[in-house]
């Protein structure tokens, strides 16, 4: 495309915020974490199968501070992409398209990718006895 | 008034200007809606796997079931990553060179990334 300074469309900077946009916004954003996120699982993989030298090396990173702040936010990142992912295979039956109906659907993808964000962690920092 | 301006050839192929098609749209919610399932199994199979030593999990990687559903999970994780990813890269990076060059170097690395992950899955199954 061309180079010409001028403004592009969608104007976001002319929008008020609505919930809806977030949501299409989120739902790449999201998409791009678990791409990345997906070399890690690899890594994992490749782990097991190089021996138990290596998978400790594994777990001793998902398991420090960091390597855990990165799993919440791939839990959260999950969540999100698979309930707004079924949101918008919802959608391509022609179903929800109303206004209210979207803007519903819209915040439901959100409160469920939370509460299953927080349900998993709490069955993790439990100790795995739910 | 129906008019229709496209040659009745082309109308025929329905491939559109990208003479692909559906195929990016369609093949983009098949593999989503494999992923549904293919994801969530593996999440509650490594909560399972939690605080579980290393024999273990191997043993249960090596499981003919979950190995086959873990190497249909990267081929399609991966198919699905390009997709998207594809289409993000189309939508906002604006210098051609750049564009191509991303739209390349996904391909490569999602290839890649896909045939190690099942590598290291066939590993632990047939125990080598």
């Amino acid at each position: 495309m061309a180079q010409t300074g001028r403004p592009l469309s969608p104007h976001l900077q002319v929008y008020k915020w609505q919930v809806q946009m977030v949501t299409s916004i989120l739902h790449r954003a999201t998409g791009i974490v678990l791409a990345v996120g997906s070399l890690l699982l690899v890594w994992g993989l490749a782990a097991v199968a190089a021996g138990p030298e290596a998978f400790a090396t594994f777990t001793d990173c998902a398991g420090s501070p960091l390597g855990m702040v990165v799993l919440f936010g791939w839990t959260l990142a999950f969540f999100y992409h698979l309930a707004n992912g079924i949101r918008h295979l919802v959608q391509d039956t022609g179903t929800g398209y109303s206004i209210p109906a979207f803007v519903r659907s819209s915040w439901l993808s959100i409160i469920v990718s939370i509460v299953l964000t927080v349900a998993v962690w709490a069955y993790v920092l439990a100790g795995g006895h739910a | 008034m129906s008019r229709d301006l496209r040659n009745p050839l082309a109308r025929a192929r329905g491939l559109g200007s990208a003479k692909e098609g559906v195929s990016h749209w369609m093949l983009q919610r098949v593999t989503a809606l494999g992923l549904v399932f293919l994801t969530v199994w593996f999440v509650v199979t490594v909560l399972g796997l939690m605080h579980s030593d290393y024999a273990t999990a191997r043993a249960t990687l090596a499981k003919p079931w979950n190995a086959v559903l873990l190497a249909a999970l990267l081929i399609t994780m991966f198919r699905h990553a390009v997709l998207g990813l594809q289409v993000v890269i189309e939508d906002y990076v604006h210098t051609r060179w750049l564009e191509v060059v991303s739209l390349v170097l996904i391909k490569f690395i999602a290839v890649l990334a896909a045939l190690a992950g099942v590598l290291a899955v066939l590993r632990v199954a047939l125990g080598s």
